[in-house]
């Protein structure tokens, strides 16, 4: 027994030193040198909740090109490492996780705010800390006025107006009914609707909104179909409602024009619309409909790679929000290694000296005015037809 | 003149098919806070198993019949579940602490409900299809008819099994007087289980019926949890059939608030009409008033 129990004693003491010695390695400081240090990019997302059809892609799109990079040799021979938050659509939720990011992860980059209120709710954060921000969210408040460290890919709310009414002047149709919803990026696609609506020649008729979480917009849409004169319908929202906005416009067997924006550019809108989606227009980046574009396109490439490395990863349809998350991550992997460095400062204008860059939603060309980099030209109107997008010429 | 009334119908359509869900929800909070006193915040979630389940069984290649049916056993699992290891664990927390434990499996429900199924929104197809019916130049879905239709019949047999049943007559002793009802040889934690199960297949339903109208997803319980408990507070907490009624008093408001003020307002009336309920009717439009001895 005592034998037993001396034993005993003695592999203890050698699991306590063992322990110990473990604890101390753990520790032990990282020197900033360290050619293995992984280069930390943050990321807060709406990966739950009413946005997640936002945030979902974004990161299934994150996590599968950072272990590509990482499996071809990472960036400037380190490898990258993503540390996600899920915000949801809650902008407190994202300053909450953006403090975490800059203060205790210590990330040198961050990719995210997949909605436009999470997005504004983090950029006095994020200059304060001088550290690169791409915002994925949709509104041109983002990047206009321009703001030093905040940058982003998808194209603004005012760009997708701007291509709806050229598309409305072209067919003739003047006078419209407006719906939206009370999100951030609701409210300023609808803001940018009614002013830029004078310089096509649009005027609006009716201009209904909706609450959150609503289940049904007969009434309003009822509204819009019985104002006197009204010749098109264009709803500004995102995520489910989009697609109770259709149900309730075949349901009340309306037939003036239908157009929604970029919000609805996925596929889940034409499911949950259940035919109702058909014959509605929209404006979507060229990855949509990437197989329909014309050879020479020279985004052709880039998208159909991405589509292709994207749906048999995952089973799910590829959307235009998980070709936004894609394009920030190259554009700032393309960034970083221009400048040589993570520095935060170098990284930043390497951003912004982004000429050219063939992204799968678009070709970038940013500078000091201009942080997004995308013009109308590279979003394409398509309509939605047999359940699928329809290139139109 | 037609146009003015086909407007007018319009907006009730709406208001009657969006009341009719608030009301099957506020259902479920009124038969549990009837057997226990407790607020179930966790009732949303069961509308939303109801929905989830269905589309998932579904797309697993089972008809549609079959999925909701176990989607609603399902859901009065959970529900039982609840009341077992959630309320009677915890019976001497007191009334609050057993509504902060509903609330706490409120989360653990929507976020077990994206792991083990999905974070998109689902629509699921009508059970009569959806060629809208024209009635006076307004047009109603086929799936509003059987939501209505629905709703009477579990009226009806709710009506049945509290008054003409051994096990109902034994809820409504509960609910009146806990102490007395137990001194009487009924079984009180039997019947809080039985309550919960009988929401929570009361909430899967309410769900498999309204998702083809507003779609199914893991969070959709929050926004409706929250209606459904504002129509059981106008109708009276702890009057199933004020539930109802309540939940239409707010859907048709919702509703003729969008219609004919501003679409803007719509969200506030809710609110004002429960805030002029609780202050002017404490008891709600239909509830007991409840009488102490000094």
């Amino acid at each position: 027994m005592a034998l037993l129990r001396s034993w005993l004693r003695k592999a203890a003491a050698a699991a306590v030193a063992g322990v110990a010695a473990l604890a101390l390695v753990q520790t032990a400081p990282v020197r900033a040198d360290d050619a293995k240090e992984p280069i930390r990019i943050g990321s807060f997302l709406a990966v739950t909740g009413p946005a997640s059809f936002l945030g979902d892609p974004e990161l299934k799109t994150l996590q599968l090109y950072i272990a590509r990079i990482n499996k071809e040799g990472g960036v400037l021979g380190r490898p990258l490492k993503l540390i996600h938050y899920d915000a949801q659509h809650l902008a407190k939720k994202a300053v909450t996780f953006t403090r975490r990011l800059l203060e205790q992860d210590k990330v040198d980059l961050i990719i995210g705010g997949s909605t436009t209120g999470t997005t504004m709710a983090v950029i006095k954060l994020v200059e304060r800390a001088q550290t690169p921000f791409i915002s994925l969210a949709g509104a041109s408040v983002i990047i206009d006025p321009v703001k030093k460290w905040v940058f982003k890919t998808p194209h603004t709310d005012r760009l997708a107006v701007r291509k709806i009414y050229t598309d409305m002047k072209k067919r003739g149709l003047t006078k419209i009914g407006l719906l939206s919803g009370p999100g951030g990026f609701d409210k300023s696609c609808a803001g940018n609707a009614r002013k830029l609506a004078g310089k096509y020649g649009i005027t609006i008729v009716a201009d209904e909104m909706h609450g959150k979480g609503d289940t049904d917009m007969t009434p309003q849409l009822t509204r819009i179909k019985n104002t006197p004169g009204v010749q098109a319908f264009l709803y500004c929202g995102f995520g489910a409602p989009t697609s109770i906005v259709a149900r309730n416009y075949k349901q009340l067997g309306m037939t003036i024009p239908h157009y929604q924006s970029h919000g609805s550019a996925s596929m889940k809108f034409i499911k949950g619309a259940q035919g109702g989606a058909e014959g509605v227009r929209l404006p979507v980046a060229a990855l949509l409909v990437a197989d329909q574009l014309p050879d020479d396109n020279p985004q052709k490439k880039v998208a159909l790679a991405y589509k292709q490395a994207y749906e048999s990863a995952y089973d799910d349809a590829v959307s235009t929000f998980g070709g936004h998350a894609y394009d920030a991550l190259m554009i700032a992997v393309d960034a970083i290694r221009r400048a040589g460095t993570t520095d935060k400062a170098k990284v930043r204008d390497a951003i912004e000296r982004t000429k050219n860059y063939i992204g799968a939603d678009g070709i970038y060309n940013m500078s000091p005015t201009d942080h997004l980099g995308l013009d109308e030209k590279s979003f394409v109107m398509v309509e939605v037809r047999d359940g699928t997008w329809k290139l139109l010429k | 003149m037609s146009g003015v009334l086909s407007e007018f119908l319009q907006f009730l359509f709406s208001g009657l098919t969006v009341g009719a869900i608030y009301g099957l929800i506020g259902l479920g909070f009124a038969v549990i806070y009837n057997a226990s006193h407790v607020i179930n915040f966790a009732q949303g979630e069961f509308v939303m198993i109801g929905g989830m389940a269905t589309v998932f069984l579904m797309a697993a290649g089972l008809p549609m019949p079959l999925a909701v049916v176990l989607a609603i056993a399902g859901a009065a699992l959970v529900g039982w579940l609840l009341a077992r290891i959630g309320i009677e664990t915890a019976r001497g927390a007191g009334v609050v602490g057993l509504i902060i434990i509903t609330i706490g499996a409120s989360i653990l429900l929507r976020g077990l409900a994206q792991v083990v199924w999905d974070r998109n929104f689902h629509p699921l197809p009508p059970i009569s299809g959806d060629a809208p019916i024209h009635v006076f130049g307004a047009t109603l879905l086929p799936q509003s008819l059987w939501i209505g239709a629905a709703l009477i019949a579990i009226m009806a047999a709710l009506r049945f099994f509290f008054d003409h049943t051994r096990t109902g007559k034994a809820m409504q002793a509960a609910a009146i007087d806990p102490l007395a009802a137990q001194l009487m040889g009924i079984d009180i934690r039997r019947l809080v289980r039985l309550s919960f199960v009988l929401s929570a297949a009361l909430g899967a339903l309410a769900g498999v019926l309204v998702a083809p109208i507003t779609m199914t997803y893991a969070n959709v319980g929050v926004m409706l949890g929250l209606k459904g408990f504002a129509a059981a507070i106008v109708g009276g907490l702890g009057n199933p059939l004020g539930a109802i009624a309540g939940g239409l008093v707010v859907g048709i408001a919702e509703a003729m608030t969008a219609g004919y003020l501003s679409s803007a307002w719509k969200d506030v009336v809710a609110f004002v009409i429960i805030l002029f309920v609780l202050l002017f009717l404490p008891n709600g439009l239909f509830g007991r008033a409840e009488v102490h001895r000094a």
